[in-house]
């Protein structure tokens, strides 16, 4: 099964991090990767650009998609990137959920991937 | 044999088959597809079809493998109607290997274990643990569950709908937990079994029959916990405290129905055996080595048995298993108990100052057992000004008719 991890972190966290902590956490973030794709299990990743760049597309009042500056939730904690995985069941996806760096300063949700 | 006699033995016998198999087929079934709501639907059609069959063909010799074929069938037929894409046909090919593997085999492996351990996942939500271990493993229908922990059937049926939804889509295993997972694990098991036994037991007279058959599916559970996982010392921990509790269930009200606290109860009432069954558990536990919640539990209940019956004084012995247990659990009820137990060891006035210490737990505001215990301390101390004060707060917060009457005799009692 395939399972998608979305990672919810406090950006400001982030920039309020030394030169240092940050090469640190992004090297926590590569060898995490590394140990996926080790054991194959990893379909895709990505990380986000901070959500002062989002923009929501919705329908407007007039029937039209209105388009706003902006993420779609306004809560501490933003969607900041994502791992696909394959797993053979829930609990390998947590497993491998519970290893993910963002775990230490965020939160990880899993989610299977809808197949037909 | 008329017709009619042959319908009843057929009955009779589909009923029994249902009470022991019911969950070890439904585990058989939903093994490989996870998918519980398929299983169930298609373990119920062969059980109407075993009604239809077998007052005309004769009892098979193995009905568990009669029903078992008979709900793979229904179960290939479902899917052939509700699907035709590449990954039905892997399903399917699924089943029909599952069906070859149980014709040749007379023995259906038990899953049931597993399939607990799906039910009592922590991805599921923990409120309806017990509820779905009830319904799959044992049978039990959305109405009887949710009259059982006093919810509407709709709303108890969604939650069951729900779990199964995410069991199925979200690949919650169906496995034992590996070792370093599996105490966690099965204390989540345990705790659905006691919590199902607890609502049983909120119906001491056993007037309500959805309650009162609670308890009873809840030994049986946690029975088949003990059985299936004999390295656990913690399952029969949870059974021999069950069983403490159990039997003393006729001797916890008078006729008129009062309520009557254990050291009040009269021993002659208690069921002998249960008492016996729970002794050896607990024995048996303790050569694991492996000390644990149910095991102090089932130990404290076993040293009051002891003092009632023996009228020998062992509150020390008790104070200590209290401390252990509050080292394990850390909870705010138990700390009350332990309380009640330093009363008889160093006096009234020390235990009321360490629950005037736990009086910073809001958790304990609204705890009936806590202002009780405060009150009937403080009315040995003499101070029945606040011992009625207490009481009246106790008496506010009991539901249970029986219970109440018996704080209200309390408070009276208490000279003004």
């Amino acid at each position: 099964m395939q399972y998608l991890l979305t990672l919810y972190v406090d950006e400001s966290g982030w920039t309020k991090m030394s030169k240092a902590e940050q090469e640190q956490g992004a090297a926590a973030y590569m060898a995490y990767t590394e140990a996926l794709k080790k054991a194959g299990v990893w379909k895709g990743s990505n990380r986000l650009q901070p959500i002062a760049t989002a923009t929501t597309v919705r329908n407007g009042a007039n029937g039209k998609p209105q388009v706003l500056d902006g993420p779609f939730a306004d809560s501490k904690e933003q969607l900041a990137g994502y791992y696909l995985i394959e797993a053979a069941d829930m609990d390998a996806a947590l497993s491998w959920a519970s290893r993910c760096p963002a775990v230490g300063h965020g939160v990880v949700e899993v989610r299977p991937i809808w197949s037909i | 044999m008329s017709g009619n006699e042959l319908n009843n033995l057929a009955r009779s016998l589909a009923e029994k088959v249902a009470r022991q198999s019911y969950g070890k087929l439904v585990a058989f079934l939903a093994a490989r597809t996870r998918d519980l709501a398929a299983a169930e639907d298609a373990l119920s059609e062969a059980f109407v079809a075993a009604l239809a069959d077998w007052p005309k063909n004769g009892c098979p010799a193995n009905p568990e493998a009669w029903l078992l074929t008979a709900a793979r069938r229904k179960a290939i037929d479902m899917h052939r109607g509700r699907k035709r894409h590449e990954t039905a046909a892997d399903e399917l090919r699924a089943l029909e290997d599952g069906l070859k593997a149980v014709e040749e085999s007379a023995q259906i492996p038990d899953q049931r274990l597993a399939l607990m351990f799906a039910c009592a996942h922590p991805a599921i939500d923990a409120a309806v643990h017990a509820p779905l271990i009830l319904q799959v493993v044992l049978g039990l229908d959305a109405k009887a569950i949710a009259s059982a922990f006093l919810i509407s059937p709709a709303a108890m049926g969604k939650r069951l709908v729900r779990a199964k939804e995410k069991i199925k889509q979200a690949g919650i295993p169906f496995s034992i937990p590996e070792r370093e997972e599996l105490p966690a694990k099965l204390d989540a098991v345990l705790d659905a079994i006691y919590a199902a036994f607890a609502e049983g037991w909120t119906d001491p007279t056993g007037t309500d029959a959805a309650r009162r058959d609670l308890t009873g599916e809840s030994l049986f559970l946690a029975q088949l916990v003990t059985e299936l996982l004999p390295q656990s010392a913690e399952a029969p921990g949870l059974l021999a405290l069950m069983l403490h509790a159990e039997a003393r269930r006729g001797a916890r009200r008078t006729k008129d129905g009062d309520f009557i606290p254990l050291a009040e109860q009269d021993p002659n009432l208690w069921d002998k055996e249960m008492i016996q069954r729970a002794e050896e558990l607990l024995l048996q536990a303790s050569r694991l080595h492996t000390p644990g919640r149910y095991q102090l539990e089932a130990a404290l209940q076993s040293a009051h048995v002891f003092r009632c019956r023996t009228g020998r004084w062992n509150w020390p012995e008790i104070v200590q298993l209290y401390d252990a247990l509050f080292a394990i659990t850390g909870s705010p009820v138990v700390a009350v108990n332990r309380a009640l137990a330093i009363a008889e060891t160093e006096g009234a006035e020390a235990a009321l100052n360490i629950l005037q210490k736990l009086s910073a737990d809001d958790r304990l505001a609204e705890y009936q057992p806590y202002w009780a215990a405060q009150a009937e301390l403080l009315a040995r101390t003499g101070n029945h000004v606040e011992a009625r004060r207490a009481y009246e707060i106790a008496i506010g917060l009991e539901r249970d008719d029986a219970v109440l009457r018996f704080l209200q005799k309390r408070r009276s009692a208490s000279p003004s």
